[in-house]
């Protein structure tokens, strides 16, 4: 028997985002699933954000305050290292310190945050809350109205404050993320409570909730396969959306990309070990359907663009 | 190609005797030809019937055993091509590649560094389980001397590198008692390679980098001529390729049935690759998407330890969460008069809570439950972690002679529980912690 390059025969697309004003980024668009450009049009372009916070995080690990210590609570400037010598294609601001328990700035603070940021960069941003879902829906009313018309990506939509969300990224065209519990269907609905209440379907972008090797990574994987196997093959518009990977957040809290040598002998120099840490989580989410991920760490970044260049 | 039921059915014994744990024939033919047994359940079906049963009946991806004694490494035998379907079942085994033409010295050194690779990871033992002995002096004589010396190092499976027949003969003379894996047959070598698999019982690769065409060709000359444990190679270095070719290797395989295709895969993510987070990130890709047997240039625990977890979490059953032990953990070194906190035996959430304990340093006692692998929601709505199971546990962990103190820190989620475990519980007081597990550290501090 000969043989015969095994080729899927899929149903739908994943939708195509544009964002960004003076640099615009594209992403998704794939016909077929992760890298395999054998069977048809595969993903091409993995936009790479490194995350910046509005205030000084206080807790992240030496080996990325090390990087960014001096920049660390001026954003503006952060954004803008991260942007012109890392070489990020996108600056991901979360906005940890509106949270309640740590600073609970004003949404007219955070505005000022996002004003700043905007105004040091020219790739585009992608802008998120404190993980409060009543204080995101507060903040991002109005930080979204400062970013008006800039082609950012707001987030995150959860089931408790997605009206919100919705209302505000219709109003000053912004692209949505929509976060959901770690379970295709939870996923979907929130994509249909979006649509239902008018948003535009092809604004949206999935995260499935990420998590990290070792602390849930095959539950995320799995979702976001089964998220991209429904896109295509069941041709499903309500997963067809591109998906974010938010990675840097849940890997660099974790003791093992955290933990020195000293401290835990046996596991190797602590640097490298947390470089890889993200760096395989960013791929393995890739490889699940991911088309965007948000990083930490540069080397991070730039161990996946070389290898998402190989594909 | 795969049978229906229907048609298996003509070759079993049609006594339905139920031997097999199935009421009738025809009831086990369709649980065979949806591969949920094996034929061998079934004691009473002739001779031909097996061959042609056994044929049909076998895994798309062929098992293949490489190594003897305890370090068998089992690769291949996998059904599915995603892994929500069903387990996958045999995790990569991970090669550190060693050049003969080291010094002594250096080869010592590296078969040391394999030899101490263990680690361990929710119970689990993770290592680095064969060394590939690559021929690069050209010189048959000082391959099968490293050989022998390797193999008396270490216990790991061995890979044997070289195209030259004579030289893999050699180095074979040495080591055929560990069932080496030959590597590897080519266009040019394939009958002497496949006579020497067939003289030593070994497995045996085959490579080709012209396509998976010739590399199908190549498989079938070499089935001809009756070597069956085979691995494959089609050459792939880069991450592209890699995926690409694994990827239709596999479904060719699953979904097409293609035989000559059928079996496990080789890669080796750090050929010309100078720096070690490629190799890792490139493993990393072998991990996720089908490579069976992944040499590694370089093994440093920095690399090590997240490629053991990620392959540990892709390789677990997507049905059964995996669990810790049932245990009174020590967080830090606690005293008699450290908090006490409870949580569920599922290992993501014993990780996290973990985790945030070790981030509020403050030493603590962490009791964990058996709920069956569940989350403390999921347990506690399935009535695996409810007051009198945590008052028995207490009691069954001797606490009260370990602790001082009376209190007892329960999930915020099951804040319900808190009456029911007093009462269980005379003289203890449940408090009630946070939520979220990342509120732990503010909470253990606030309390010191
Ligand atoms: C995955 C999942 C499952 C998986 C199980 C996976 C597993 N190993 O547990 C499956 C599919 C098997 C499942 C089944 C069921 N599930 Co379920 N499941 C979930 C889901 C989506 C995620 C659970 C999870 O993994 N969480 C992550 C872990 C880490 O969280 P955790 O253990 O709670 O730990 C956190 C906190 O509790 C805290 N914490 C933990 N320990 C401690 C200790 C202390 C001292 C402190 C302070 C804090 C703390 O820290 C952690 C992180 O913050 C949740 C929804 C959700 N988002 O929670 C529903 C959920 C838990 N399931 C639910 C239900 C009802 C069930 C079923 C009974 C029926 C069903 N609907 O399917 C069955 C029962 C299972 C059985 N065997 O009979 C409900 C429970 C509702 C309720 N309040 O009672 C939920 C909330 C979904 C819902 N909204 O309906 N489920
Ligand atoms: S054991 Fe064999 S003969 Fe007996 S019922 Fe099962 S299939 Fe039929």
């Amino acid at each position: 028997m000969a043989f015969t390059v095994p080729k899927e025969v899929y149903n739908g697309k994943i939708n195509q985002v544009e964002v960004g004003k003076d640099q615009q980024v594209i992403f998704g668009g794939e016909e077929v699933l992760p890298f395999l450009s054998f069977e048809g049009k595969a993903v091409s372009n993995v936009p790479l954000a490194l995350e910046i916070q509005d205030i000084d995080p206080g807790d992240w690990a030496p080996s990325l305050t090390d990087i960014y210590g001096p920049v660390m609570g001026n954003p503006a400037e952060w954004a803008k290292l991260c942007q012109d010598e890392f070489k990020a294609d996108m600056i991901c601001l979360r906005l940890t310190g509106t949270h309640p328990d740590n600073g609970d700035k004003s949404p007219e603070e955070a505005g000022k945050v996002v004003e700043a940021v905007l105004s040091a960069i020219k790739v585009p941003l992608i802008i998120f809350g404190s993980n409060h879902t009543e204080k995101d829906a507060a903040v991002i009313k109005h930080v979204a109205e400062v970013a008006a018309n800039t082609g950012s990506i707001i987030g995150k939509a959860q089931e408790k404050n997605y009206k919100t969300f919705a209302a505000v990224a219709t109003a000053y065209n912004h692209k949505l993320v929509a976060l959901s519990d770690l379970d295709i269907n939870l996923s979907k609905q929130l994509n249909i409570l979006l649509t239902q209440s008018g948003f535009d379907g092809k604004n949206i972008i999935i995260d499935a909730m990420s998590s990290t090797l070792g602390y849930g990574l095959e539950y995320t994987y799995s979702v976001m396969e089964r998220i991209r196997l429904s896109a295509l093959q069941q041709n499903d518009a309500m997963m067809q959306m591109p998906m974010i990977s938010d990675v840097g957040e849940v890997t660099w809290k974790i003791k093992e990309a955290k933990a020195t040598e000293e401290e835990q002998p046996g596991w190797g120099a602590v640097e490298p070990r947390g470089i890889l840490w993200e760096s395989l989580a960013a791929l393995s989410f890739l490889m699940a359907g991911g088309n965007l991920v948000v990083l930490r760490h540069p080397k991070a970044l730039a161990t996946i663009r070389k290898t998402v260049a190989e594909f | 190609m795969g049978l229906t039921g229907i048609q298996i059915f003509k070759y079993l014994p049609k006594t339905n005797c139920g031997d097999c744990k199935f009421p009738t024939c025809l009831a086990f033919a369709m649980r065979l030809a949806a591969a949920q047994v094996r034929l061998d359940a079934c004691p009473h079906v002739s001779e031909e019937g097996k061959k042609i049963l056994n044929e049909v009946s076998a895994p798309p991806v062929r098992l293949v055993k490489i190594g003897a004694g305890d370090r068998v490494i089992e690769t291949g035998d996998e059904t599915v091509l995603f892994r929500h379907e069903k387990k996958f079942n045999h995790p990569p085994g991970l090669a550190l590649a060693i050049a003969d033409n080291l010094s002594d010295q250096e080869i010592e050194q590296k078969v040391q560094e394999v030899n101490n690779s263990t680690m361990e990871r929710v119970g689990q033992q993770l290592r680095v389980d064969l060394i590939s002995l690559q021929d690069k002096s050209g010189d048959a004589a000082r391959f099968s001397q490293v050989a022998k010396k390797v193999a008396g190092l270490s216990s790991a499976a061995l890979i044997l590198q070289s195209l030259k027949p004579e030289t893999m003969k050699a180095a074979l003379i040495e080591t055929a008692a560990r069932k080496p894996l030959i590597y590897a047959a080519t266009q040019d070598n394939y009958s002497q390679m496949a006579a020497l698999a067939k003289e030593y019982q070994t497995p045996l690769t085959v490579y080709s980098d012209q396509g998976l065409e010739a590399l199908s060709d190549l498989v079938d000359k070499v089935t001809a001529a009756g070597v069956e444990d085979l691995v494959l190679d089609s050459g792939a270095r880069s991450s592209g390729k890699m995926l690409s070719d694994l990827t239709q290797i596999r479904r060719a395989a699953i979904k097409k049935k293609f035989k000559s295709l059928g079996y496990p895969a080789i890669v080796f993510p750090g050929e010309g690759e100078s720096d070690p987070l490629m190799e890792a990130v490139r493993a990393g890709i072998g991990i996720a998407k089908y490579a069976s047997l992944i040499v590694l240039n370089s093994i440093r625990k920095e690399a090590l330890l997240p490629l053991y977890t990620l392959r540990q979490n892709i390789y677990t059953d997507p049905q059964q969460p995996m669990q810790v032990a049932e245990n009174l953990y020590k967080v830090g070194e606690p005293a008699a008069d450290s908090p006490l906190l409870i949580t569920t035996n599922f290992s993501l959430t014993y990780f996290i809570v973990l985790g945030e304990v070790e981030n509020s340093k403050v030493p603590s006692w962490l009791l964990v439950a058996d709920s069956e692998g569940l989350s403390v929601l999921t347990a506690w709505a399935a009535d695996k972690f409810n007051a009198p199971k945590i008052a028995k546990l207490v009691k069954k962990q001797n606490i009260e002679e370990k602790i001082k103190h009376r209190n007892l820190i329960i999930p915020g989620y099951v804040s319900v529980l808190s009456g029911e475990i007093e009462e269980e519980l005379p003289g203890w007081k449940v408090l009630v912690g946070p939520r979220e597990a990342a509120n732990l550290p503010k909470y253990l501090r606030d309390m010191a």
